[in-house]
């Protein structure tokens, strides 16, 4: 692309920081109001920005309102992440060395889960859970997490696996490695980075979700998703403090991403089924 | 199948106390509950207890030296945990959906189709078909068009291209629910002195014209409005599929055609858009999955506004406000069909492809 004329660069460059600024305007929003003394948050002016200096008082404010939310979100999330990563990895290894007669279909079956809309399980799934006493409370939601993301993890790991040579492991079956003699010394070693994109996947996923929590927990146990949206539709609550509470529940997936996107995007990308 | 077996007496003896100890763990647990920090952590024990004696099982298949008996064992877990979950539920709701179930105790009482055909003669639930058609289809349409727009101008390398990447991509990882209160805000209708949200942006700069209703607008448009959170968060996500379609392409097979004397539009239009016709059709099915389902972003845009109801929310209200779970149940499998009819055939041709290779 060395013809390209100066102004042609100066109009893609025009379009895309305008798009940009549109892309961002919700995020400058809540920084913009959770930035603001309480004594300067009116409608009338939710586009000024803040003066005489940045207060963070509304963050307080904010993080307050959520807090016990944030915390029951956090001691969900990391077991059901570090869990699934495990199950997903031995799955995928199964799955992609190991095929015997049918793991293909038996893939493709484990893999339609991942689509279903949850209401066509929701009814069972509740009677269920309060007939093994797992209703109402954290443990029976990680559990219910795990079971659901089988299917993701299972297949994000089958195709990491499936990329790696197959030569290796007859290498290692020459040295007399077992089945799981090859997954201990060969295939886990160099799982890292599978195991980084379905951890921070399942941890994207179970921080946002909502239908599990808010049909499967107690009010005590709310994660922060379905705290928010009782917030939101709450009158008792500012404007100003929902936009920095809002703020605080999307913080630790917005971390993630800055921090870690180039792992999140391949989670992503395995959601499409292609590699 | 050959069944050698090799014995391995210390692990004999290990599997053995292994699965005595898991039997009589749940044993014990189902007599007494074990209560911790003040609350019933009996399910889970059985639940360690149950995986304590499948270690011991698995020890007991090792010796067998068979490597298909072991694979297929060590998937056994999973592969019971989907099969109930996802299998054994959806045929449960099914049966729910052929009863006439309401109110708190079960009654399981058949009543063939009946609930299906109440439903489409419910106005509540033809408006719920309604919008998520709208929805789909505007849904659909945004995040390929403004997907493919993107990911056109990040492959003209320029300057900076991984920091627009990542900012078009990242409100992916904001949940619905953050979405749907922020731009609940942003799209704020109210008019005169309380104008707020873009509409005063619009107001300042006297584009008075483009002041709208947003998603409180008359129906059936109200309902378009709601697609605009959706595709602020999935349109990046589109352009991450066509970028990688795009980069998948040779940089030869492009510069042949410019020495042929292609014009840059023509290479797109006669060579990269023909190429990208996979791709699209992977976005399209997961888009279109997605909102088929469309629940949490409109549960807080629209309060439950009864105007943007979509099956994913009348399932939810239905069920567990109005504890019609026969009712409730037949939605939810409707939504299973929609999606199925969608995802189905993708599967089929992606496990079709895979045995080829």
């Amino acid at each position: 692309m060395t013809h390209r004329k100066p102004v042609v660069s100066v109009l893609y460059y025009t379009f895309l920081i305008a798009l940009m600024l549109v892309y961002l305007l919700p995020i400058y929003l809540l920084l913009l109001t959770g930035f603001k003394p309480f004594d300067q948050v009116d409608l009338k002016t939710m586009w000024n920005l803040p003066v005489g200096g940045l207060y963070i008082d509304n963050f307080i404010a904010g993080y307050k309102q959520l807090a016990p939310n944030i915390d029951n979100s956090l001691k969900m999330v990391i077991p059901e992440a570090l869990l699934s990563a495990l199950l997903g990895s031995i799955n995928g290894y199964l799955l992609a060395k190991w095929k015997f007669k049918g793991s293909n279909l038996l893939f493709s079956l484990i893999l339609f889960g991942m689509f279903i809309p949850y209401q066509s399980i929701l009814i069972p799934l509740v009677k269920f859970m309060q007939s093994i006493n797992l209703y109402g409370d954290l443990p029976g939601l990680v559990m219910v997490h795990i079971i659901y993301g089988i299917p993701i993890t299972t297949l994000i790991f089958r195709n990491y696996y499936a990329g790696i040579s197959s030569e290796i492991l007859e290498a290692g079956r020459i040295d007399g490695a077992s089945l799981l003699g090859l997954y201990r010394y060969i295939m886990f070693p160099l799982s890292a980075p599978s195991f980084a994109v379905v951890i921070i996947w399942q941890f994207t996923q179970a921080w946002n979700e909502f239908l599990f929590a808010v049909v499967l927990t107690n009010q005590s146990n709310w994660p922060v998703t379905v705290a928010l949206n009782n917030l939101a539709g709450s009158q008792l609550v500012q404007w100003n403090v929902l936009m920095a509470a809002t703020f605080m529940a999307a913080l630790p997936t917005m971390l993630v991403y800055i921090f870690l996107g180039r792992f999140f995007l391949r989670g992503l990308m395995a959601g499409a089924l292609k590699e | 199948m050959s069944l050698k077996f090799k014995l391995n007496i210390p692990h004999l003896i290990l599997s053995v106390i292994l699965m005595a100890v898991g039997i009589s763990a749940i044993f014990a647990l189902s007599k007494i509950d074990l209560i911790l920090f003040e609350k019933n952590f009996t399910s889970i024990g059985i639940l360690l207890a149950a995986l304590i004696f499948y270690s011991g099982i698995i020890l007991i298949v090792m010796m067998f030296e068979n490597e298909t008996l072991l694979s297929i064992s060590l998937l056994f877990p999973s592969v019971v945990a989907v099969a109930i979950f996802v299998y054994g539920f959806i045929g449960w709701s099914i049966r729910v959906s052929l009863s006439k179930w309401k109110g708190l105790t079960p009654d399981f009482t058949w009543v063939g189709l009946a609930q299906y055909q109440e439903l489409f003669k419910d106005p509540r639930f033809l408006i719920d078909v309604r919008n998520t058609v709208m929805f789909t289809v505007l849904f659909i349409a945004g995040c390929l068009i403004i997907g493919l727009t993107l990911a056109i101008l990040l492959d003209q390398k320029l300057k900076g291209e991984s920091i627009f990447r990542s900012i078009f991509l990242f409100p992916m990882s904001i949940s619905f629910i953050a979405s749907g209160v922020v731009w609940g805000w942003l799209m704020n209708p109210a008019t005169g002195s309380r104008t707020a949200g873009i509409n005063l942006i619009f107001k300042s700069l006297g584009l008075n014209s483009l002041i709208s209703l947003w998603h409180s607008t008359p129906q059936p448009w109200g309902m378009a409005f709601t697609v605009i959170p959706a595709v602020w968060m999935l349109s990046g996500y589109t352009m991450a599929l066509y970028l990688g379609g795009m980069r998948a392409i040779s940089d030869d097979l492009r510069e042949a055609a410019r020495v042929d004397g292609a014009s840059e539009f023509e290479i797109y239009r006669y060579i990269v858009f023909p190429m990208l016709q996979p791709v699209t059709l992977s976005a399209v099915i997961i888009l279109g999955h997605m909102s088929l389902k469309i629940f949490d972003l409109i549960v807080a845009l629209g309060n439950k506004d009864i105007r943007l109801d979509v099956p994913g929310i009348y399932m939810w209200v239905t069920t567990f406000d109005g504890t019609n779970y026969a009712q409730g149940a037949a939605i939810g499998v409707l939504m299973l069909i929609s999606v199925a009819i969608l995802v189905i055939p993708y599967l089929v041709q992606n496990i079709r492809t895979e045995t080829e290779l």
